[in-house]
């Protein structure tokens, strides 16, 4: 048995959706090989071939693997795929993007978003946005799965895998990337924060996030948001945390202002720790909640970024 | 230009579904069904398309029982020209629904395939780029503004860290996401004339298709549940809590 994980980087470091998806490979068992496609990605090479639980990295360079797109990443892992069990990725954008195109040229069913291996083809995986969870088994010859990383740990380092590189095939149907408009921050990444704050309708607008903002950067966290805020144009579309956004699961999520809709609950239930400011003590994000405060924010999110000041946070 | 857009029938997104007792699935006895949302919105942009005069028909697809027939009605009463319904009462998973597509593709000659990309029911989130790739299409998936270019496409993608603009060229696959567009609430004289606009009736035979299920499902569960804590006094006990209590700050 030889596992195929396709890491997930800029070609300059390695996202660490990768390493959960290890070790979602090593519950499947046998070898795992690690794919690196990009364009000058030297640098992830070296994270990757120290990976705890990896034995081969395999190492294509080519200008059209760049992006990561569809077309060239299908060609790319297609070339490779005869060699391997099952193949994984993570349900990231850009896995959720290229991985049921290998999966149709292969003739297997995607088993997506897995949660958990129960066995080599076996698996858990939420549907209707996690309010139930089915336990899935494969009867295809070869497995293609993408793997929801706020779930499985991630994989630490000490491993010292073989570099092998390989031959980058050209794309038969192509994309062309024209630009990438990247939200930047100094804070931590939404999908890996420890602790995340998020704000919903109730912030009013785009400028109100400020008070927000304030608590993340004493508290070292990401900022994220419901959906209504999202579509209400208050903050960009990857702050997004539910089932159509980003899944989180921190430490500590922090929900400001938000009523706690089905969809936003699916994207952060699994947090260690859940507090709910609303003034709404009928929300049903209080049924989630570990802590609810119950009142108005605008001026308990001020007040909170005092009190963590006075506390020596 | 012909636009093809699959719709699904699935379990309407407001109700909240329960776990069967015995385990075997979601209970969907007298729930309500709806066109799936982002399905909704891939019908509303191909309309979009066809009213800037970048289309003259747009044909919708749908897989599923004789009930599915009222989803591409729906979507007919939106503006779409006639439908295609492949009538089976069985679960078709989206490999199946690809290959499916992948014929009436051939057999329809679409410039464009807009789907959802993803159903509210299953989220898998996989039809578009395996219909993409059995065609050997390109594809743009997530998409949150479209542009017809006089070769292609300029498509704006929701993407984890932001947005990317790539550039497809015809014929194409696009998956939307949930910003491309609000689509538009069908009025009556539109409900009325979609009763008269032509539905073919096919089954996956007609296809040669085999639809047989890859997955097999052991169990469906109910997820942990989570229990409400405890409301807070104050910001002060709040912060005493997470500090103290809690031990996360």
């Amino acid at each position: 048995m030889t596992v195929l994980v396709i890491a997930e980087h800029d070609n300059a470091s390695l996202n660490d959706a990768t390493r959960a998806v290890i070790t979602a490979a090593k519950g499947i068992g046998g070898d795992i090989h690690v794919l690196v496609g990009g364009e000058d990605c030297g640098p992830v090479i070296e994270i990757v071939k120290g990976l705890d639980g990896v034995t081969k990295v395999l190492h294509a360079e080519s200008p059209a693997l760049k992006n990561r797109l569809a077309e060239a990443m299908e060609t790319l892992v297609l070339s490779i795929a005869d060699g391997y069990d099952a193949i994984l990725a993570a349900a990231s954008t850009t896995g959720k993007n290229f991985m049921p195109r290998i999966a149709a040229k292969l003739d297997v069913m995607q088993i997506s978003d897995i949660t958990a291996v129960e066995s080599a083809d076996t698996f858990v995986r939420p549907i209707y946005a996690g309010n139930a969870m089915m336990t899935v088994k494969s009867n295809d010859a070869k497995k293609v799965i993408t793997v929801r990383p706020t779930t499985f740990e991630k994989a630490g380092d000490g491993g010292s895998a073989s570099v092998e590189t390989i031959d980058a095939p050209a794309p038969a149907a192509a994309s062309e990337f024209v630009s990438e408009e990247l939200s930047k921050s100094d804070r931590p990444d939404l999908g890996s924060a420890k602790i995340v704050i998020s704000g919903g309708r109730g912030m009013g607008n785009g400028e109100n996030f400020a008070i927000i903002e304030k608590v993340a950067d004493r508290l070292g966290a990401a900022v994220g948001a419901s959906r209504a805020a999202v579509d209400a144009g208050f903050v960009p579309n990857d702050y997004q945390v539910g089932q159509t956004g980003k899944v989180v699961a921190p430490e500590l999520y922090i929900a400001v202002g938000i009523s706690g809709a089905i969809q936003h609950l699916a994207g952060m239930k699994d947090s260690k720790v859940i507090v709910a400011i609303n003034k709404d003590e009928e929300a049903p994000i209080f049924s989630v909640a570990d802590y609810g405060l119950v009142a108005d924010l605008f001026t308990a999110v001020p007040e909170f970024e005092a009190e963590l000041e006075k506390a020596g946070v | 230009m012909k636009i093809l857009v699959p719709v699904k029938r699935v379990v309407d997104y407001n109700v909240k579904v329960r776990v069967k007792p015995d385990q075997t699935g979601v209970d969907l006895a007298n729930v309500k069904m709806s066109m799936n949302p982002f399905c909704e919105i891939a019908v509303e942009e191909a309309i979009r398309l066809k009213e800037k005069g970048a289309a003259e028909e747009i044909v919708v697809v749908s897989i599923g029982p004789a009930q599915a027939q009222e989803t591409i009605r729906t979507a007919l009463a939106m503006g779409a020209d006639r439908g295609i319904h492949i009538t089976t009462d069985d679960a078709v998973e989206s490999l199946g629904v690809a290959k499916l597509l992948a014929k009436v593709v051939e057999e329809e000659s679409p410039e464009l395939v807009i789907l959802g990309k993803q159903a509210i029911d299953g989220d898998v989130n996989a039809t578009g780029q395996m219909l993409a790739a059995l065609l050997g299409w390109p594809q743009a998936t997530f998409a949150s503004e479209v542009e017809k270019t006089d070769d292609g496409y300029n498509v704006t993608r929701e993407i984890d860290g932001g947005l990317q603009t790539i550039k497809v060229s015809s014929p194409a696959i696009i998956t939307t996401d949930l910003r491309l567009n609000e689509p538009r609430y069908a009025s009556l004289p539109n409900i009325m004339k979609a009763k008269r606009k032509p539905i073919d009736a096919k089954t996956p035979a007609d296809f040669g298709v085999d639809i047989a299920p890859r997955l097999e499902a052991l169990k469906v569960a109910e997820p942990a549940k989570r229990e409400a804590g405890v409301k807070v006094e104050s910001v002060a006990e709040l912060v005493d809590k997470l500090k103290n209590e809690a031990g996360v700050i």
